[in-house]
């Protein structure tokens, strides 16, 4: 009784597994240029139970009453007693048990009863009824006009929306297989996967002048052809009327049936960190605290929200931690709470900010696929930047954000005194990380005299909480709408 | 015709040469007539009298601490742009003339300044972190102020990326990110009557 005992190397690129329930990695080993599964992997992805005869070499896999034998001394594998051929033996790893890839499409999907499909070059394993499309892109010629073409294979309805900056393809798709190229070419920065599993995102180049796009369909392709002229040319010559467009409703970035059930709440500052302080002592981080926690109970009795504190107490938090609570709680909303500080006493009001994403956020955006940018620093050192790419979540929901914003500067004029500038936007470092709308509210100015008293007082800090209560349910009814 | 055209480039040579000396005289003859009124400047140290300075644009809070005002002050003039930018910066962390207020906290000082082979500059502040009062506005204010003090005086210069005790942070008060170069925002710069 003689097994491999294995070591390998991890592939390449990770195997990916799409289904209904969403997407996973699924971890393979290279051993000897083969690429093997865990059969323990296998079991739990797969609902199979996993049996080891260990006097014959036989290995037993079955599922729902259908059983395949595989050996660990032969290629082949008995499929509900019909021989298949595999390109080795069942290898062993310690106590684990591999098999080669091609297990699962000539064993399993046999006998299963979702689909499975394995697609080795793009490396993904999709399971079930899923529809994922080819999509080829290639940018044609450097132009200008800067030409691309995008190919999805089979036709598949498409939403081509162009956004500051960018143009986002929207497959009507569960997800996409994508060959898209390696890097830009002249007004075309990048071609990459959009925030989505149905989208490809063209990011331009600061130079790039209005996109011109057209969609056609034919023997089975959904073709979009793309042309970026510079943004001088547009400006000077008489553009040539633009091909037909297709549809291009902005979509919500969000889409699912999932109606609006959850506000995560931020308390600003906290702990070490105490925010402005008031000629008298008072603390930013203590109003903040207070009044999300009497905005949480206007929410929970009087819509049956879900609401979540980032800190229900009076500690220290980073920005990267707020935001993450919200996007792994799911929330529908984000809102940070602050009390403002002014240099002179005699500023005042609140102000209502969302994200802006400048030229560098769309930068980043840009190589948010790419693990670490090197920059180069003076003095002949380079630093390094890691891209987390969630960190750049607020991208996807800067329209809605915006519309939070309004709705909230709105309904704080009703309630209490507003700066003159109203709502603005600005990099505001805790809102760019959150995956949901999100908005950054300064109550009042700590610094005024008069502010700094009145926030003392229980009526401003209802009256704040009544109105941006009423923001909320405002948004509430506006997210449930637009929900499909 | 073929003549013409051979000529026409020498011609415009010529006349651009003429040009530039023309404009490099008027530059210098701004410049001297500059020097004189340097002492007169309440900023000038004694000892630069005979360094030449020039006029650049710094922002400093307004009085009401709303906006960013922008002054015009002299800075002695430095060989190159990375010596330009201390010069520079080196003043805006100075106080500002009555009745404006400076949107750094005194007692920051520069600790570096660099500029990336990619043309973004670099701002090495220490003791801002520290010494801030905070709240969004004032933090927006001083974050303005050091950007647009570099890009506005040094067209080079397009990013400006704000390290503090020689490191890259998130923020310096908790608001504005500051992970990443910074263009130029005029947002909250309010233009005053011409100042002297």
């Amino acid at each position: 009784m003689l097994l491999v005992e294995t070591q390998g190397t991890p592939p390449p690129a990770p195997l990916t597994l799409i289904a209904r329930e969403g997407r996973r990695a699924v971890p393979t080993v290279i051993v000897s240029g083969q690429e093997l599964i865990a059969l323990d992997d296998v079991a739990s992805l797969f609902q199979v139970t996993v049996a080891e005869d260990a006097p014959t070499g036989g290995v037993t896999v079955s599922y729902r009453g259908r059983t395949i034998v595989l050996s660990t001394q032969q290629s082949i594998a008995s499929v509900n007693g019909r021989v298949v051929t595999l390109p080795a033996p069942v290898a062993r790893s310690g106590r684990r048990l591999l098999v080669p890839l091609e297990f699962l499409s000539r064993a399993l999907a046999p006998i299963y009863d979702r689909r499975i499909d394995l697609r080795r070059a793009s490396r993904l394993l999709i399971v079930g009824d899923m529809t994922v499309p080819r999509v080829v892109a290639r940018i044609d010629s450097a132009g200008p006009p800067t030409r691309a073409t995008i190919e999805v294979t089979p036709a598949a309805p498409v939403t081509v929306t162009p956004d500051v900056g960018r143009i986002i393809v929207r497959v009507e798709a569960d997800a996409l297989d994508t060959s898209l190229p390696a890097g830009g070419t002249a007004l075309i920065d990048q071609v990459r996967p959009g925030d989505q599993p149905n989208t490809v995102a063209l990011i331009l180049d600061g130079a790039a002048g209005t996109p011109r796009t057209a969609t056609t369909t034919a023997d089975g392709v959904t073709r979009i052809s793309i042309d970026v002229p510079s943004a001088a040319a547009a400006g000077d010559t008489a553009a040539p009327p633009p091909p037909p467009t297709p549809p291009s409703d902005p979509l919500p970035p969000v889409v699912g049936k999932r109606r609006f059930t959850t506000v995560v709440l931020d308390p600003g500052h906290g702990g070490a960190d105490t925010g402005v302080r008031t000629a008298d002592g008072l603390l930013e981080k203590e109003l903040t605290l207070d009044v999300a926690r009497r905005l949480r109970q206007r929410l929970e009795t009087r819509l049956g929200l879900r609401v979540l504190l980032t800190r229900d107490d009076d500690r220290t938090l980073g920005p990267d931690e707020r935001a993450a609570f919200a996007n792994n709680n799911k929330a529908d909303l984000f809102l940070s709470l602050h009390g403002n500080g002014a240099l002179g006493p005699a500023v005042s009001g609140a102000e209502v900010f969302f994200l802006s994403l400048d030229k560098e956020g769309e930068s980043v955006r840009r190589s948010a696929n790419a693990e670490a940018v090197s920059l180069p620093a003076l003095g002949g050192s380079r630093r390094v930047l890691e891209i987390v790419p969630w960190n750049l979540a607020q991208a996807a929901h800067i329209d809605r954000s915006s519309t939070l914003a309004q709705m909230l500067d709105q309904e704080l004029k009703r309630h209490v005194p507003m700066s003159p500038r109203g709502v603005q936007r600005a990099g505001m470092r805790v809102l760019t990380g959150a995956n949901m709308p999100a908005a950054l509210v300064e109550m009042a100015y700590l610094t005024n005299p008069d502010q700094a008293a009145k926030a003392r007082g229980e009526e401003f800090r209802n009256s704040t909480a009544d109105a941006l209560y009423d923001a909320i349910a405002r948004f509430r009814t506006f997210a449930d709408e637009k929900a499909p | 015709m073929t003549e013409l055209r051979r000529f026409l480039p020498a011609a415009i040579g010529v006349l651009a040469l003429a040009l530039f000396a023309w404009g490099m005289i008027a530059l210098l003859e701004r410049l001297t007539a500059r020097n004189a009124d340097v002492p007169a400047a309440a900023s000038a140290p004694p000892a630069a009298a005979e360094t030449p300075h020039i006029s650049v644009t710094l922002f400093y809070a307004t009085p009401e601490g709303d906006a960013l005002a922008p002054l015009r002050r002299e800075v002695p003039l430095a060989q190159g742009l990375v010596a330009q930018g201390r010069q520079i910066l080196t003043a805006q962390l100075q106080p500002p003339p009555g009745p404006y207020i400076s949107t750094i906290p005194s007692g920051t000082t520069l600790r570096a300044f660099y500029v990336s082979e990619k043309g973004d500059a670099f701002v090495d502040l220490t003791g801002i972190a520290a010494a801030h009062p905070g709240g969004s506005l004032t933090e927006l204010l001083t974050v303005q102020a050091i950007v647009n003090a570099v890009t506005a005086n040094l067209p080079a210069i397009q990013r400006v990326q704000i390290l503090v005790d020689g490191k890259e942070v998130d923020t310096i008060a908790g608001h504005v990110d500051i992970r990443r170069p910074l263009t130029r925002d005029t947002s909250l710069v309010r233009e005053l009557e011409a100042s002297p």
